[in-house]
């Protein structure tokens, strides 16, 4: 009996211990959301969409250059990094599953995944803005595109590999050229949990800051030059939370609820299409 | 034609004591494939021992064995599905109409066009059930919309599925249950129109309900197709077939008419499973 009290009490003790913890973590992060909430919302407006960063000392303005810049720059990310992540996904879990080279991608892309993005900044700055002299909105969207590769590489193959090979085998018996099962058969069953790893990737760089200062810098006004920098929100959030004017600040706070309400809607779709899947 | 086909038979015969003297009283059928001296490796694991095996045209031909005995292994030789994995390999003839199938020169996918396969769980795409069914027929063939879904229709209907289906062909292949599965499976393999399908214990995930609806479906398709069924269960094998095959640690030890097998076996072995001594 003693021993079966003594057990109790640990019990309440390790629950308790456990509950804190829980507790702590995501009492972090309720006080970020609520600092956002509380500090971006009171400078939300219409002009926040419409106008331009306004000079200083900062007063009215908004940070449609920014919004629009970030917008550029990721979905050119996306669009060169998804199809060469789907590929070489595709590769390794399809095609050359127990080769050499497979296993070697799979290592590299594990470390580039975990890679500090200043890293992948600095790269890009030595291999676009230093070459072409000066800093642009495309080698911002290179360094975004490097970031998001490895993600959807990464997703690609684990999503492939959870398909059963019996659907393979049977859309092989049927005749069907590998190419075909892979398109037809594959790609539909992992349909969900890719198309997850693409939004993960967005929500991934949309807030990236660090490769962006080396590479597409800011731009204080309207500018869709591609071969010119480019605001974007994070770069935006950077110097402005960091200016002694309190109107830069208030669009700093603005511009990070802005980031993060994209990030939180974009996880929640991820979400829903993965459970989905499971049906 | 004929004539060289009843030589090839009779060669074949006396390189294979274990091929009971019935079977050419009995059968006055075309031999529709013909296995000649084939081994298989797993590796350098030869899990297949020179199989010599003859499998006549509009018959039900039944593989048992005990588990491991290799009687899958021999079926997915027949369509070379074995071939998705490295390290699987095949050596001898199998002659399809007295072709060599296991010539390197052999096109893969019009191969398994020709031999449709059934797996022992059923693999409907994720897709709808008439697109199941289309998927192979547009492998093959390009027809006119009203052409394909005849086919589809037909094939449906060939397999016993149509009036259950007639009402949701565009519902999800998934949404049907086990049984309904399998005969879409089958109807997907005939539709596009195959000479031997191969069953690969296609009912040991079913109910016996389904699996009477699966047995009945065999019997009347061996009209048109040569029919190769593996089965753990004797008496379905016993109920479906016209010949039957035992095998045993990776080798052919009797192939005779069904009758035979199961009534008078000319090896110790075979009477020994039968009679539930051992596997």
């Amino acid at each position: 009996m003693d021993l079966y009290a003594g057990r109790r009490v640990r019990n309440k003790i390790y629950m308790t211990l456990s509950l804190a913890a829980a507790v702590i973590g995501l009492g972090w992060l309720v006080l970020i959301l609520g600092a956002l909430l509380w500090n971006g919302f009171a400078g939300l407006s219409l002009a926040v969409f419409t106008e331009s960063t306004p000079p200083p000392p900062g007063n009215g303005g908004g940070l449609a250059n920014a919004i629009v810049g970030s917008l550029i720059m990721t979905g050119i990310a996306v669009v060169i990094g998804t199809p060469i992540g789907i590929l070489a996904g595709t590769y390794m879990a399809e095609y050359g599953r127990h080769t050499t080279l497979t296993t070697v991608v799979r290592f590299i892309n594990d470390i580039l995944l975990s890679a500090p993005s200043i890293v992948i900044g600095l790269f890009i700055y030595e291999l676009f803005v230093a070459t072409m002299g000066h800093f642009s909105a495309i080698a911002g969207a290179a360094a975004l595109a490097v970031i998001v590769i490895p993600v959807v590489v990464r997703t690609t193959e684990d999503m492939l590999l959870l398909v059963p090979n019996q659907l393979r085998e049977a859309s092989s018996a049927l005749g069907a050229p590998r190419w075909l099962v892979i398109r037809k058969v594959a790609y539909r069953a992992a349909r969900a949990g890719m198309t997850t790893g693409v939004l993960l990737a967005i929500a991934r760089i949309s807030g990236e800051t660090a490769p962006l200062l080396f590479t597409s810098l800011n731009n204080q006004f309207w500018s869709t030059n591609l071969n010119a920098p480019m605001a974007s929100l994070p770069a935006t959030i950077f110097s402005f939370a960091l200016s002694p004017y309190e109107g830069w600040q208030q669009l700093a706070w603005s511009g990070a609820l802005l980031i993060t309400f994209a990030v939180l809607s974009l996880s929640i779709a991820a979400r829903i299409l993965t459970s989905r899947s499971g049906s | 034609m004929t004539e060289q086909l009843v030589a090839e038979t009779a060669d074949t015969t006396a390189a294979q004591p274990s091929i009971g003297s019935t079977v050419n009283r009995v059968t006055n059928r075309r031999e529709k494939v013909s296995i000649r001296n084939m081994r298989f490796y797993y590796g350098e694991h030869e899990a297949l021992k020179t199989v010599n095996l003859p499998l006549y045209e509009n018959t039900v031909t039944a593989f048992i064995g005990p588990s491991g005995c290799g009687k899958s292994t021999l079926l997915r030789v027949l369509n070379r599905i074995y071939e998705l994995y490295p390290n699987q390999r095949a050596e001898g003839e199998v002659l399809l109409d007295g072709k060599n199938i296991l010539d390197p020169r052999q096109d893969l996918n019009l191969l398994r066009a020709q031999i449709g396969m059934v797996f022992q769980k059923p693999t409907p795409f994720p897709m709808t059930i008439f697109d199941n069914v289309a998927f192979g027929i547009k492998l093959y063939e390009k027809l006119p919309k009203s052409e394909l879904e005849d086919r589809v229709v037909s094939a449906l209907k060939r397999a016993g599925l149509w009036s259950e289906v007639k009402d949701k062909l565009n519902a999800s292949g998934l949404s049907l249950s086990g049984g309904q599965q399998q005969r879409l499976c089958i109807a997907r393999g005939v539709a596009v129109k195959p000479e031997v399908i191969l069953l690969d214990e296609p009912c040991s995930a079913l109910d016996p309900i389904s699996t009477g609806k699966i047995e009945e479906l065999i019997g009347e398709l061996k009209s048109e197709y040569t029919i190769i069924i593996v089965t753990h269960n004797m008496q379905q094998a016993a109920r479906v077939s016209e010949f039957t095959t035992f095998m045993y640690l990776g080798s052919v030890i009797e192939f005779d008419t069904t009758e035979k097998v199961f009534t008078n076996p000319s090896q110790q072995k075979t009477q020994d499973y039968i009679t539930g001594r051992f596997g």
